[in-house]
């Protein structure tokens, strides 16, 4: 691992540019989607697909790889993106995002999309597949983990407290949540919508193992999948994620924030420049 | 604001007794509220005892990859037998049936074959949204065994699945299912078990009534099977208006009318080759029976297949009407609402 003089891993920051920029280029085909969203998760998705998941490209189905749950399928656009740079989903399909007849719909469908291990969309679904994913790989006695993406406004589904609440019943230490915590959701800021804090006391006192960490803080990213990983309790195990919307465009970042980011046409072009300025700043 | 009747029917006329047992001269009788789950067992019927779990455990033993889910009714759909013959295989996921269709999904995901269980009333009305998106979509192999269909509690709204089957069979990739009897529910097991896909099973749970084994019949997937026949009246069933419709073609045998019953355990996909078959054949009324709704069941889903097809019987249907439905004993209720045997017969009587 290359580290430069700040101690940042420069390999998995190259990783999360070009996530970023796939998502943007995506975004530009529809001249629309969930961009604010994959700015932000792009470090997270960077440090699950280039250092802490075991698969292999050219076989999605791998049976002994980790599997990866997006729950919030609206940000199918930032997984799509990671699975192009993963290099299970072809880099030419990029441009067929949300088309007609494209492999690669605004929101996840595992029934036809590579890499795409459930279909989103309604949100809530993610962490109760996780659970029986979790139980089943165990059954098979498989080392394999379940990592389920979802959202601060997920929070809001009773079935994921349902899911919170068996997974620790069931002490599935292979099961890994991530919740991105960026405070929008399609009303507002989450935490007026539906307060969901304290979120880290609220997990410990349901039985899990958490760590909350700024998601777009690489190593601290990587360090918080390192502890989830290797805690020696029989719990499963949360990530919360803070994280900025539009991060790496700085005038995306700086928009008043919108659970839909309006980007004009010419906008996208200047949203790569800004991405690149900061790739090698 | 004055505060009106909320429905067409007010509940002071919904809750007249069907029949005179309450009124008139003479002491009160007080008709027993059945419990939620009562029998549908008739006295001195034939029955057997847990028909789906000790078939799916007897499946289990061969078919490791079985394993059974219940999100708090292991004992009330007869999954308690399977728990009890492979312990580790049984998996308790509380009261929490989104929660047990998501974690079915990720089950079935992983190679195993769930059959999960519930009540019919919270597999379709609560946790519709999971099995559509997480096992449905995937064409996932999640078998559903759901107790209490239709009306057989006398529990009230809460636990009576009258739309079930109008829910699933508009769902895609859903196989549906309406058995009538403990043979019919054995012979399904595992023949859904070995279906490629998800399948909704209603379940007839405790000492389950045993007809069908007089007919020489055979559980078939997507199959109708004609177990008698008859020159007057065809009656289409499923579940357990089929053990009610051969009661009703030996009382009208004895008037002279031919009733020949043609039982439809698969619901979708419907067997419209044989439907269409036997009403076409002339000078018989077509009558559809089912426990569930006349909205969207089995009645419907003929009359579709008759009409689409050109082929126009006189047509009848027998059905839960649409209204909730009260609470009560069993037989009270289903004399009121026109599924008992008595019911039937007087209808098709009227009818033709």
């Amino acid at each position: 691992m290359q580290t430069n003089p700040l101690g940042h891993n420069v390999d998995l920051a190259e990783r999360a540019y070009r996530i970023r920029r796939n998502a943007l280029l995506m975004g530009e085909v529809q001249g629309q989607g969930y961009i604010g969203q994959a700015l932000d998760i792009a470090d997270v998705l960077a440090v699950s697909y280039f250092h802490a998941m075991r698969y292999r490209p050219e076989d999605p189905h791998w049976e002994e790889r980790d599997r990866f749950l997006l729950s919030n399928g609206h940000y199918a656009i930032a997984l799509y993106a990671a699975l192009i740079e993963a290099g299970i989903i072809p880099e030419e399909e990029l441009e067929t995002y949300g088309s007609d007849g494209s492999r690669l719909p605004m929101s996840g469908m595992a029934s036809y999309t590579p890499g795409m291990e459930m279909s989103g969309g309604s949100l809530g679904l993610g962490l109760s597949i996780a659970v029986g994913m979790g139980l089943g790989l165990k059954r098979k006695q498989s080392s394999s983990r379940v990592y389920t993406l979802f959202s601060d406004g997920e929070l809001d589904e009773g079935s994921v407290w349902e899911a919170i609440m068996s997974a620790a019943h069931w002490k599935l230490d292979n099961l890994i949540g991530i919740i991105d915590v960026n405070n929008q959701q399609a009303d507002g800021p989450s935490t007026q919508v539906m307060a969901f804090e304290p979120l880290v006391e609220k997990l410990e006192a349901f039985g899990w193992f958490v760590r909350r960490v700024d998601g777009n803080d690489m190593d601290a990213v990587v360090a918080a999948f390192d502890a989830a990983r290797d805690h020696p309790e029989p719990k499963p195990r949360m990530i919360v994620c803070d994280t900025r919307m539009g991060r790496g465009v700085p005038f995306l970042e700086a928009r008043e924030k919108n659970h839909f980011i309006r980007v004009d046409e010419h906008e996208w072009q200047l949203a790569l420049e800004a991405l690149e300025a900061g790739r090698n700043a | 604001m004055a505060i009106g009747p909320r429905g067409p029917r007010s509940r002071e006329e919904r809750m007249t007794p069907a029949t005179d047992t309450n009124t008139g001269a003479g002491p009160k009788v007080r008709l027993k509220t059945s419990a939620m789950i009562a029998s549908i067992a008739a006295e001195g019927q034939r029955t057997k005892p847990a028909p789906f779990g000790n078939a799916l455990a007897e499946l289990a033993k061969d078919r490791p990859e079985i394993v059974g889910m219940t999100a708090d009714l292991g004992k009330y759909t007869d999954l308690h037998v399977f728990a009890k013959a492979c312990p580790d295989r049984y998996y308790q996921m509380g009261m929490a049936e989104q929660l047990l269709m998501g974690a079915a999904a990720g089950m079935a995901h992983e190679g195993f074959v769930p059959f999960a269980t519930t009540y019919a009333v919270f597999a379709s009305r609560r946790a519709y949204d999971f099995i559509h998106q997480t096992i449905a979509e995937e064409n996932l192999n999640v078998k559903l065994a759901c107790a209490l269909p239709g009306l057989t509690s006398g529990y009230g709204p809460s636990h009576q699945a009258a739309e079930d089957l109008a829910l699933f069979r508009a769902m895609p990739n859903m196989t549906v299912i309406d058995p009538c009897d403990a043979l019919d529910i054995e012979q399904a097991v595992p023949a859904i078990a070995s279906h490629q896909g998800p399948v909704y099973m209603r379940l007839l749970r405790g000492h389950v009534p045993l007809v069908l084994d007089e007919y020489d019949y055979r559980f078939e997937l997507g199959k109708a099977k004609l177990l008698r026949d008859g020159a007057d009246v065809l009656v289409i069933s499923s579940g357990i208006l089929t053990m009610r419709a051969l009661e009703v073609a030996r009382t009208l045998e004895a008037d002279r009318i031919g009733v020949a019953v043609l039982h439809v355990p698969t619901i979708k996909p419907l067997d419209t080759e044989t439907i269409l078959r036997e009403a076409s054949r002339s000078g018989r009324m077509v009558v559809v029976a089912e426990n569930h709704t006349v909205i969207g069941g089995l009645g419907e889903a003929t009359a579709g297949v008759l009409l689409r097809s050109g082929v126009t019987p006189k047509f009848r249907q027998i059905g839960l009407p649409d209204e909730f439905l009260l609470a009560g004993a069993l037989p009270t209720l289903h004399d009121r609402y026109g599924i008992s045997a008595e019911a039937m017969a007087r209808s098709i009587k009227g009818w033709l």
